[in-house]
C-alpha cells in the first residue's frame, strides 16, 4: 500500500519578536518541521520497514525554503516528496478548505491507501485539515491517533484516539483513511548520515496549482487575519528577582510559608 | 435572523463541562445575530442529557438517540439533519478531541468556513473571531466570510451556562450511512503506581530541562520539598517519565496546594490541567511564557542555576 504524509514547515517565534502588520516579523521567525508531522513521518516509515507500506510520499504546501525541511523527512526514510507552491499562497493566510483543495488534487494524482498527518500545525493550530480532507476525498478518518496498527489484508487500521483526561478510545477504521497523528505515538528517529546522503538523491517534485489542475480561486481563503497582537498579560505574579542564590532564598521563604518541607 | 446550533459533548455517561460553556458562547453569538439557540444532543442517554442541557438561554433542544458513545458519522449526519430542519446558520462545537473529529467534516460537507480553537466571537454585520497563533504567543482577530459557519470553541474561555431553561425538547430520527469507523472500547492510561492528583505539592518539569539526565535535578528538588514529581507533555512523549505523571488536558487535572512549574512554558493544554492549584510557582527563561500569566510567583531565570540553590535551602 501507498502512504501519503502531509508535512508542514512551521514557523516558531523567537522569545523576543516584533509584529509587523498582521504577522510576526520574518526576521523573528525560525522554520522547522512541524513536531506533529515528525511523528506522522515516523509512523509511515515504520509501516514501510514492516513491509506494510510499499511507498511513502510526503506532500508539503510551501515555498522553496521548505525543501530543507522536506529533505529531513526524506532523510528519515520517506521515498519521495511533492511540494506545491504558487503565487496564490503568497496572498496571506490559507484556510482549511484551501489546503484541502490542494491536497485533494495531490491525492487524486498519487492515489494513496492511507494519508497520515500531524494532529495540528504548531504555528496556526487549526487541527482540522486531516478530517476535512477525509470528507472531501471520501476516505474514513480518525483524529488524534496515538497508537496505530495497520492490517492491510483486512483493510483496517486499528487505532487508539487520545481523548482528554488519560482515556484512549479504541477504534477500527476502514481503509482508505486519513489519520491525524498525535505526538508520543512513536519515537521519531534522527536522520542518519547515510539517510541524509540518500535524501539528496531523492525526488522532490515541485508543482504549482496549474500543474494540479487548480486555479487561484480554488485556494481562496474565507478567513482573513485582520490584526495580530501580544495578549495582555493577566499576570499578577510576584516576580522574584536577583541572582540565583537570592532568588532561591526568597523562593524557600515562600515555600515554607505555604507549609512545604520535606 | 440567524440561529445557532450548539453540539453537546458527553463521554461514558456524563456530559462534559465544555458543553455548558459552548451554550454561553453560542448564546453570545445568537444574541448578536438576533437568533435562537438550539442544542444538539447526540447519542447516549439523550433524555437525561437534554434535561441537563436545558439551561438559561437555550431555546430548543434536539435529541438524536443513535448509539451510546461518540461516533463521528452519527454526529456529522445528525448535525447535517439539524442544519436542514432549523434556521441555524452557525454550528458551535467544543474544540475537543471529539469536536475536531467531526466539526471539520461538517464544515467541509456543507461548504462552510471553519474556525477552530476560538476564544472570542463578535458579530457586527460579519463574523470576527479571536484566536491564538504561534503557540499562544500572539492573538489574532480573523474576519470570516459569509453568514454561515462552523466554529469550535476552546474550553475554559466561556462561563458554563447555569439556571434552568424552558427549551422545547424534540426527538429527531436520522438515517445513518454505513460507518467505516467502529469504537471497540476504551482504555485508561493514566493509572499506575502514583496518582499525582493526590499530591499536596507537585514539582512539575517541562521541555526546559533539555536532557533526560537532567531530570535528576528536579528529582532532587522534589525530594527536598517532599513533593511528587509530575511533567508536561513533551517529557512523557519522550518517554522520560510515564504517562501517569502527565499534567494537562490529555493527562491528569491536578489541584495541589503548591505547584512548582520548572521549565514549562504553559501551553493551554497544560494550563487546563493545573490552573486550579492554590499556589503556582513558575521558573522559566522566557519572560513572555504564558505560564507567568497564571503564576503567583515567577522566576525569570535559568533553572539549572536556581534549582541547585533551592535544593540547598532545604538540605
Amino acid at each position: 500500500m501507498k502512504v501519503l504524509v502531509t508535512v508542514k514547515e512551521v514557523a516558531e517565534a523567537d522569545d523576543d519578536f516584533a509584529i509587523e502588520g498582521t504577522d510576526i516579523a520574518e526576521s523573528d521567525l525560525e522554520y522547522d518541521l512541524n513536531e506533529w508531522d515528525d511523528y506522522a513521518v515516523e509512523a509511515a516509515v515504520q509501516l514501510s520497514e514492516a513491509g506494510i507500506a510499499d511507498e511513502v510520499v510526503t506532500v508539503t504546501i510551501g515555498p522553496e525554503r521548505a525543501e530543507e525541511t522536506i529533505r529531513m523527512a526524506l532523510a528519515k526514510g520517506a521515498d519521495r516528496a511533492v511540494r506545491v507552491w504558487d503565487d496564490a499562497f503568497e496572498e496571506g493566510f490559507s484556510d482549511v478548505a484551501a489546503k484541502v483543495s490542494t491536497f485533494e488534487a495531490v491525492v487524486e494524482a498519487e492515489e494513496p491507501d492511507l494519508v497520515l498527518g500531524g494532529v495540528q500545525a504548531a504555528d496556526t493550530g487549526f487541527g482540522a485539515t486531516g478530517v476535512a480532507l477525509a470528507e472531501r476525498i471520501g476516505f474514513e478518518h480518525a483524529a488524534v491517533v496515538n497508537d496505530l496498527e495497520v492490517d492491510a489484508d483486512a483493510g483496517v487500521a486499528h487505532v487508539h484516539r487520545e481523548l482528554e483526561g488519560g482515556v484512549e478510545e479504541l477504534t477500527d477504521v476502514d481503509l482508505p483513511a486519513v489519520l491525524t497523528v498525535q505526538t508520543g505515538i512513536n519515537e521519531p528517529r534522527y536522520a542518519s548520515l547515510r539517510g541524509i546522503r540518500q535524501a539528496q538523491r531523492k525526488e522532490i517534485d515541485a508543482t504549482d496549482l496549474g500543474d494540479l489542475g487548480l486555479t487561484a480561486e480554488d485556494v481562496e481563503s474565507a478567513l482573513t487575519i485582520t490584526s495580530m497582537y501580544e495578549p495582555e498579560s493577566e499576570s499578577d505574579a510576584e516576580i522574584i528577582e536577583g541572582d540565583a542564590g537570592e532568588v532561591a532564598g526568597r523562593l524557600a521563604e515562600v515555600l515554607r510559608d505555604k507549609g512545604v518541607s520535606a | 435572523m440567524a440561529d445557532v446550533l450548539v453540539v453537546a459533548e458527553h463521554r461514558r455517561g456524563d456530559l462534559r463541562d465544555v458543553s455548558y460553556e459552548a451554550i454561553t458562547a453560542g448564546r453570545e453569538l445568537a444574541d448578536a445575530r438576533g437568533g435562537d439557540l438550539h442544542v444538539a444532543v447526540v447519542g447516549g442517554d439523550v433524555d437525561a442529557f437534554a434535561e441537563e442541557m436545558n439551561r438559561e438561554g437555550v431555546d430548543a433542544i434536539h435529541t438524536v438517540g443513535n448509539g451510546e458513545e461518540f461516533d463521528h458519522n452519527v454526529y456529522q449526519t445528525a448535525i447535517a439533519a439539524l442544519l436542514d430542519r432549523t434556521d441555524a446558520a452557525t454550528v458551535v462545537a467544543p474544540n475537543s478531541v471529539n469536536g475536531l473529529d467531526y466539526a471539520p467534516a461538517v464544515a467541509e460537507d456543507r461548504g462552510l468556513p471553519l474556525v477552530t480553537d476560538v476564544i472570542g466571537v463578535e458579530y457586527d454585520g460579519g463574523l470576527t473571531i479571536t484566536r491564538e497563533m504561534y503557540g499562544s504567543k500572539v492573538e489574532t482577530t480573523v474576519d470570516v466570510d459569509g453568514d454561515r459557519h462552523v466554529l469550535t470553541v476552546r474550553g475554559g474561555e466561556w462561563e458554563p451556562a447555569g439556571g434552568v431553561g424552558d427549551a422545547a425538547i424534540e426527538s429527531v430520527d436520522v438515517e445513518l450511512p454505513a460507518s467505516g469507523a467502529r469504537v471497540t472500547g476504551f482504555e485508561e492510561v493514566a493509572g499506575g503506581d502514583v496518582d499525582i492528583a493526590d499530591a499536596d505539592v507537585l514539582v512539575s518539569v517541562g521541555r526546559g530541562i533539555e536532557e533526560e539526565e537532567n531530570l535528576e535535578l528536579v528529582e532532587e528538588l522534589a525530594d527536598a520539598l517532599g513533593a511528587t514529581l509530575s511533567a508536561s507533555r513533551p517529557i512523557v512523549d519522550n518517554g522520560w517519565l510515564p504517562k501517569n505523571r502527565q499534567v494537562g488536558q490529555s493527562g491528569k487535572v491536578v489541584t495541589p496546594d503548591v505547584y512548582v512549574a520548572v521549565g514549562i512554558s504553559g501551553a493551554v493544554q497544560h494550563v487546563a490541567g493545573m490552573k486550579g492549584s492554590d499556589t503556582i510557582i513558575a521558573i522559566n527563561t522566557d519572560p513572555n511564557a504564558p505560564i507567568f500569566d497564571i503564576a503567583d510567583y515567577g522566576i525569570v531565570g535559568d533553572l539549572f542555576e536556581v534549582i541547585p540553590e533551592l535544593v540547598d535551602e532545604f538540605a
